[in-house]
């Protein structure tokens, strides 16, 4: 194979002057957990009320929801980023875009934004498969203890529903997580643009892509171990 | 790994495209070249005016037309009666891997020819000289790289230009956010629309593309550079001497003769697609004295 | 608000847009989706089988591609894919692969994990007295699957295999990191040309949601359709 490896790259000076190339990757790593996290609390937090709104007995109600899921999932989270990052400051009053494009870090902030919502609408769909998979009676047995409809989602139907999706809700974090890699195109410096920028500098292609992959892999791999561990702890005992 | 499961798969894809004919004395990309009847060139989206897409989104320029000299050579050095052009898109990030798997034989373009490159791919000889520098709103004042501290500047990803600048802001310490673009068009956005105050990249490249955007005259470039105006070459694969003979005697044939100089003003005196805008860059002497005495040395101080 | 903008970008390139942009998508997702299927059903079949190691070598097929982001993926095989075939077919150098090609078998490689686990839910949504059936009968393993299992299976899953589809077409805009003119590729080569990305984003976005949205109701309705056989 016409190609000169060389293993030691990641102990080479990058010429950010910031460190090792390795050190560059491991930049580029917490930028990915950093941008996954921020995002996920988006996620989860519209999630369910998207996702309770399309289990509430009100029409209005369940078409918001349903509006919310079908307008995110049906365009590509790529042209969704370019949206956010391209387009929506145009269509701001002047001095408000101009205040978006100049904040620091302007990818961060807008990848976040981008993928708390897209995760949103998934995270909605989750939600509302784990409040509709639960016996009937819960929501009736609440409304019987005399809970308000709120009430009702707060101490029974959500705590149960949580406890179903944690399995599926693990897969769209890790999804999430992945995602994060699509905001390279809008100059967040995660880990597939440093492996990436790695290669430029260093022409060691399959050396940087080769480490990120394997990051990468260690990454879904403790995920899932701790999702693992939540489901034990949260389990209700007996079932 | 698990690649002897994918074996089925990409034999039957494969099995049309490997040819079998054979060709004695020939080797590396040459001998490709003979059994396939294919050359593929890369191109470029926007290194204006070296390799960029017109008004039908056709590939043409500077590089392109000597890509098209070295296509005719190679022809008449392997007595083909048909040459087929394919044509590739590369990026500043995807050109050396490109070159270095086969994908394309010849990139034309903008690409730097210098010692770090010369480990990974080859070049012929050089097509024009350019300097590091920035282009940035004349609204914002900035005309030196120190006026830069602090501010967010973009470059495109894979060039020596957003190597160059990453280390004079570690040097400097400036602190400057250097966000990295896919492409020249895209980084140019980046300015454009307020997102980065400057473009770090090529001056010939930043001048193209500041008279072809919206308004011209909005933009200024630099008044110092990082850099010593440095070759741009074709790039080629490393380690085929065979191909690079052909390729480096069809470029000196062309530089030398009368006809480089009509070319050399069909892209950068006259107007150009795709708005017919003129970028008015007479020819350096250092580039002519680089076209009459043929050179791929990577070195500033050559030329 | 729309009174700088200039819609008749998309009047003058419309040609460029749909006949070299959405067909290239289009053609992508199509090979892609019909190889993803084929390669998928036969890494589901490896997984359920009893011979030893095969559903081992499924499994880590499968967890390792789906652990990975898809530009990363891009970016690997369209790097790597000429080493691969010069490996195989024990070239003398790297066998040339063009951009389709390359993100052809990435699609195809990486979905294939993807509809690995439907195809897997699929088969072994068919009762086990079935394959029983047809091994008493004296059916080998490849006829009680081509014949019994598998048209069960894919009537079973065409609705999820279709979403899964749905969300591959999605996916192909991922190449635009290449440089690749797809539809999205095509869009934002006309506004970074023009200079109105603001106009092009926004079509981009609604011809996506218009096919997306449009394919998903049709899913939903063969869903009613099709009745899953038990």
């Amino acid at each position: 194979m016409n190609y000169n490896w060389n293993w030691g790259i990641f102990f080479e000076q990058s010429p950010e002057g910031t460190g090792s190339y390795a050190d560059m990757l491991l930049s580029g790593l917490v930028w990915t957990i950093v941008t996954a996290l921020c995002a996920w609390v988006i996620a989860f937090a519209v999630g369910s009320v998207i996702g309770v709104l399309r289990t509430l007995p009100s029409r209005a109600a369940q078409a918001i929801g349903n509006a919310y899921v079908e307008l995110f999932r049906n365009i590509p989270l790529l042209v969704q980023m370019f949206l956010w990052y391209f387009v929506l400051p145009e269509m701001l009053p002047e001095s408000w875009g101009t205040w978006l494009k100049q904040l620091p870090n302007a990818p961060f902030y807008t990848a976040v934004v981008c993928l708390g919502f897209f995760t949103a609408s998934r995270v909605a769909e989750q939600v509302r498969a784990g409040i509709q998979a639960l016996p009937r009676g819960q929501r009736m047995a609440g409304t019987a203890l005399g809970l308000t409809t709120a009430q009702t989602y707060r101490y029974v139907l959500l705590p149960n529903a949580y406890r179903i999706i944690l399995p599926p809700l693990t897969s769209e974090f890790l999804n999430n997580l992945k995602n994060t890699s699509v905001a390279l195109t809008i100059g967040l410096l995660e880990l597939t643009a440093r492996a990436r920028a790695m290669q430029e500098f260093s022409f060691q292609v399959f050396e940087a892509f080769t480490a990120a992959t394997i990051i990468y892999i260690v990454i879904n791999l403790l995920v899932v171990a701790v999702a693992g561990l939540i489901e034990r702890r949260v389990a209700v005992p007996g079932r | 790994m698990r690649l002897r499961s994918l074996l089925p798969v990409l034999l039957a894809g494969l099995a049309a495209s490997a040819g079998t004919a054979s060709a004695q004395d020939l080797t590396g990309t040459l001998k490709k070249i003979k059994e396939t009847g294919q050359i593929t060139l890369g191109y470029r989206d926007s290194s204006v005016p070296f390799s960029y897409l017109d008004n039908n989104q056709k590939p043409v320029g500077f590089a392109m037309d000597i890509c098209y000299k070295i296509v005719d050579a190679v022809k008449a050095d392997l007595k083909l009666d048909k040459l087929e052009v394919k044509l590739n898109p590369v990026t500043s990030a995807t050109r050396i891997p490109l070159i270095a798997n086969g994908t394309v034989d010849l990139e034309c373009g903008s690409t730097t020819n210098n010692v770090d490159r010369q480990k990974q791919v080859a070049f012929t000889n050089t097509h024009f000289l350019t300097a590091n520098r920035f282009v940035a709103k004349k609204s914002s004042g900035l005309t030196k790289f120190e006026d830069l501290k602090g501010k967010t500047v973009v470059s495109t990803s894979g060039t020596t230009n957003i190597k160059m600048i990453n280390e004079y802001n570690a040097e400097k310490k400036l602190g400057i956010t250097i966000l990295p673009a896919k492409d020249h068009a895209e980084a140019f956005l980046m300015v454009e629309t307020g997102r980065a105050v400057a473009f770090v990249m090529d001056d010939v490249l930043l001048a193209s593309l500041a008279a072809s955007s919206k308004e011209p005259t909005a933009y200024a470039i630099s008044t110092d550079a990082l850099s010593k105006p440095e070759p741009y070459g074709i790039m080629l694969r490393k380690d085929d001497a065979p191909f690079k003979k052909v390729v480096d005697a069809a470029t000196a044939a062309f530089y030398k003769s009368a006809e480089s100089g009509p070319t050399y003003d069909k892209w950068f005196m006259k107007p150009i697609p795709p708005r017919d805008i003129n970028l008015n860059l007479p020819m350096s002497d250092a580039l002519k004295g680089a076209f009459a005495k043929p050179s791929d040395s990577p070195d500033p101080a050559a030329y | 608000m729309f009174s700088n903008f200039d819609f008749s970008v998309i009047l003058n390139s419309w040609r460029y847009l749909f006949f070299d942009g959405m067909a290239f998508t289009l053609t992508l997702t199509a090979l892609a989706a019909v190889g993803g299927v084929v390669l998928g059903t036969l890494i589901a079949m490896m997984r359920l089988s009893s011979v030893p190691v095969l559903p081992q070598i499924a499994k880590v097929y499968v967890n390792f591609m789906r652990s990975l982001p898809l530009v990363l993926v891009i970016f690997w095989f369209y790097f790597l894919v000429p080493y691969i075939g010069q490996w195989i077919i024990g070239a003398e150098r790297p066998i040339q692969v063009g951009a389709f090609s390359s993100s052809l078998i990435t699609f195809t490689l990486f979905e294939a994990a993807y509809f690995s686990e439907i195809m897997r839910a699929g088969i072994q949504s068919i009762p086990k007295g079935q394959g029983a059936a047809a091994s008493a009968l004296g059916l080998t393993y490849w006829q009680s699957m081509g014949s019994v299992i598998l048209p069960q299976a894919f009537r079973n899953m065409l609705p999820v295999l279709l979403t899964q589809t749905i969300v591959l077409f999605q996916d192909t805009s991922l190449v635009y990191v290449l440089s690749i003119t797809d539809f999205l590729g095509a869009a934002s080569k006309i506004a970074q040309r023009d200079g109105r990305l603001v106009e092009m984003y926004l079509f981009a976005a609604v011809v996506y949601f218009a096919v997306c949205f449009i394919a998903s109701l049709l899913v939903r309705r063969l869903q009613r359709r099709v009745a899953i056989i038990r």
